[in-house]
C-alpha cells in the first residue's frame, strides 16, 4: 500500500498569522478521511497545502512520495475547490468546464480523444447533469454548479479526490447521489479527503476523521459517532464539568473546542 | 474609385483583418480572467515605449513591444504575489506609463506630445509593406500560441487554483498570456491607437457574450465581430473622411448595443418557451 498524502509538521503563515500550526497527516491509499472543524479553523488551507496549491512556511508535504514541486503525475489528483460559483468572465458550458478536468491527462497540442469525451459523458451522468451539458454554467443554481465542480474532478479519473465542502448548498437528494458516487469510488479503491460541515449521508463512508481547531489538529481517528449538528465543532454545546476526554467517551476535540 | 485602388488602403485593410482577428481572441482569455482592463494598462505602458523609441532614435514599434511586455510581466508578477489586486496593479501602470511617455517625449529634442498623436489614436493608413509583414507575423504567432496553449489557458483563466492542482505551469502560462496581450496591443496600436486598443480586445467579446453559451463560440464569434468592426470601420472612415480608430471603436460599440437587444429578445423568447 502506498501513501497518497503525507504531511509532516506542516505550517502555513499568511501575513504573519499562523493559519496551520504543525500538522502531521498521512493519508494512505483507499482511505476516506473527513476534515472537520469550525469556520476559519484552517480546513481549506490544510487541503490546499496537501496539494501544494498553498505553500508551506514550515514542515513538508508529499504527494505520492514526492514534494508537490517535483510531483509529475497530476492526473492522479482530482480537486474540488470551495467556491461560491464557477468563475470566469466569459460564458462556458457545463460540458466545457467538466471537460477541463481532463487537462492533466491531455498532451499539449493534441486533439481531444474519444477517451476524453467518454469520461466527460460519464462524469456528467454521475452527477445528473447530462441534460444541462450545453447550458452556460452561470445559468445553473449554486448547488448545481457545485455538482459541475465535482463532475470536473470525476472526469479526470484520478486516484485521489480532494473535495472541499462538496455538499455545501447541495440538497438532500443530490447529497445522496454524491454519497452513492463516492461509495462507488471507494469501492474501486480510490482515496478521498473531504472537508465537510455536515457529513449527512456521507457518514457511513468515512473511515477516519481529522478535526482542526484554530490551525491545530485536535482529533485524528475514528469519525465522531453522533455526527450531526450536536457533535460538530462550532456547535455551542457546553459540557461544563466534563472530565478527561478519554474517560468521558467524548472525542477530545469536543473538549478542545470548548476550551477555546 | 474604390478603396482597393489605393496601395495604402489595401495594406490598411489587411492589417485591419489581422487586428480584428487577434485582439478579440486574446481578449476572450483576458476577460475570462477578469482582467478586462489589462489591455488599457499595457497600452499606457506602451506609450512610454513609443516615447523611448523617439528619444533613442529606434523604431517606436520595437521599443513599444519591449516596454509593453515588461509592463505586462510586472502586472502579472504584482498580481500573482496576491498582495495587490489585479485592478490596482493595473491602475498603477496606467499612471506610470502615461506620465512616463509624456515626460520622455518632452525631453526628446525636436519632439512634442503631438508626435505621439498617431500612436495614441491610431494611423492605420500609414501602414506600409514592411509594417504589414511585421503585423502579419506577430498576429500569426499570437494565434498559433493561443491554439497550442488554449486548453491550458482556459483552465488558468477559469480557476488558477485548479490549474495549479492539475500540475499546469501556472507562472509560465500567466506570463505567456501577459506577453501575448502586450504583443497584441502593439499590433493593434496601428489600427486604433493605444488609448482605444483595449476596446478591440473587450468590446467584441462582450458583444458575442450576449449571444453565446460556450467559451469556444464566444471566442469564434468575437473574432468575427472584431473583423467586422475593423474592416467596416476602416472602410466607412475612408468614405466619410473621419478618423479610422474612432470609427472602428464606435462601430464595435454599436454592434454591442444591437447584440444586447437581440440577446435580451432571444433569452426572453427562450424562457417564454420553457415556461409555456
Ligand atoms: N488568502 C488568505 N489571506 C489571509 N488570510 C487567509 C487567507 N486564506 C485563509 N486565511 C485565513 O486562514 C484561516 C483559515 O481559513 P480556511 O479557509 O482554511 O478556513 P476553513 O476552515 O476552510 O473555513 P470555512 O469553514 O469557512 O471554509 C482563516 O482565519 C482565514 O482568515
Ligand atoms: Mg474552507
Amino acid at each position: 500500500m502506498s501513501t497518497a498524502f503525507d504531511m509532516t509538521a506542516g505550517q502555513v503563515t499568511i501575513d504573519g498569522r499562523k493559519i496551520l500550526r504543525g500538522i502531521d497527516l498521512t493519508v494512505d491509499d483507499g482511505e476516506v478521511v473527513a476534515v472537520l472543524g469550525a469556520n476559519g479553523s484552517g480546513k481549506s488551507t490544510l487541503v490546499r497545502s496537501l496539494l501544494g496549491v498553498q505553500p508551506l512556511s514550515g514542515g513538508s508535504t508529499l504527494l505520492y512520495g514526492r514534494p508537490p514541486a517535483r510531483f509529475r503525475e497530476w492526473w492522479r489528483i482530482g480537486y474540488v475547490p470551495q467556491r461560491l460559483s464557477v468563475g470566469g468572465g466569459v460564458p462556458a458550458t457545463v460540458r466545457e468546464v467538466v471537460a477541463s478536468g481532463r487537462i492533466a491527462r491531455q498532451r499539449r497540442g493534441r486533439f481531444t480523444s474519444s477517451a476524453d469525451r467518454q469520461a466527460v459523458v460519464a462524469a456528467l451522468n454521475e452527477v445528473g447533469l447530462s441534460d444541462r451539458a450545453g447550458d452556460p454554467v452561470s445559468s445553473l443554481s449554486g448547488g448545481q454548479q457545485q455538482r459541475v465542480l465535482i463532475a470536473r474532478a470525476l472526469a479526470g479519473e484520478p486516484d485521489a479526490f480532494v473535495l472541499d465542502e462538496p455538499t455545501a448548498g447541495v440538497d438532500a437528494g443530490s447529497q445522496k447521489m454524491l454519497a452513492e458516487t463516492l461509495s462507488g469510488l471507494v469501492g474501486r479503491g480510490k482515496t478521498v479527503v473531504l472537508v465537510a460541515h455536515e457529513l449527512g449521508p456521507l457518514e457511513p463512508l468515512i473511515s477516519r476523521a481529522v478535526v482542526l481547531n484554530q490551525g491545530c489538529k485536535v482529533h485524528d481517528g475514528a469519525p465522531p459517532t453522533a455526527v450531526g449538528a450536536h457533535a460538530l465543532p462550532g456547535h455551542d454545546h457546553v459540557h461544563p464539568h466534563e472530565p478527561e476526554p478519554a474517560e468521558s467517551g467524548l472525542p477530545s476535540w469536543v473538549l478542545a473546542q470548548e476550551k477555546a | 474609385m474604390t478603396i482597393f485602388d489605393l496601395d495604402f488602403m489595401r495594406y490598411a485593410l489587411v492589417a485591419a483583418v489581422m487586428v480584428g482577428l487577434t485582439a478579440p481572441a486574446v481578449g476572450t482569455f483576458i476577460v475570462q480572467r477578469r482582467l478586462a482592463l489589462l489591455g488599457d494598462g499595457i497600452g499606457h505602458v506602451a506609450l512610454t515605449g513609443v516615447a523611448l523609441g523617439f528619444l533613442t532614435g529606434t523604431a517606436p514599434v520595437a521599443t513599444a513591444v519591449v516596454v509593453a511586455a515588461l509592463g505586462a510581466v510586472a502586472i502579472e508578477m504584482v498580481r500573482a504575489r496576491g498582495k495587490t489586486s489585479g485592478d490596482v496593479a493595473l491602475a498603477l501602470l496606467f499612471y506610470g506609463g502615461l506620465a512616463g511617455g509624456v515626460m520622455i517625449i518632452y525631453l526628446t529634442p525636436g519632439e512634442s506630445t503631438a508626435s505621439l498623436n498617431s500612436y495614441l489614436f491610431g494611423a492605420i493608413t500609414s501602414v506600409d509593406a514592411t509594417d504589414l509583414w511585421v503585423i502579419a507575423g506577430l498576429a500569426v504567432a499570437v494565434l498559433a500560441l493561443l491554439a497550442v496553449f488554449g486548453r491550458e489557458l482556459f483552465v488558468l483563466c477559469q480557476d488558477e487554483e485548479v490549474a495549479r492542482a492539475s500540475g499546469l505551469p501556472v507562472r509560465f502560462l500567466g506570463l505567456l498570456i501577459a506577453v501575448i496581450a502586450s504583443v497584441t496591443v502593439v499590433v493593434a496600436m496601428r489600427a486604433v491607437g493605444l488609448l482605444l486598443v483595449s476596446a478591440l480586445m473587450v468590446v467584441p467579446v462582450a458583444t458575442s457574450q450576449q449571444l453565446t453559451r460556450s467559451f469556444r463560440t464566444t471566442m469564434a464569434l468575437s473574432m468575427v465581430f472584431g473583423v467586422l468592426a475593423t474592416v467596416g470601420g476602416l472602410t466607412s472612415s475612408f468614405y466619410l473622411d473621419v478618423p479610422s480608430g474612432a470609427t472602428i471603436v464606435l462601430l464595435a460599440l454599436a454592434g454591442f448595443a444591437v447584440a444586447l437587444g437581440i440577446g435580451r429578445f432571444v433569452r426572453r423568447s427562450r424562457t417564454g418557451e420553457s415556461t409555456a
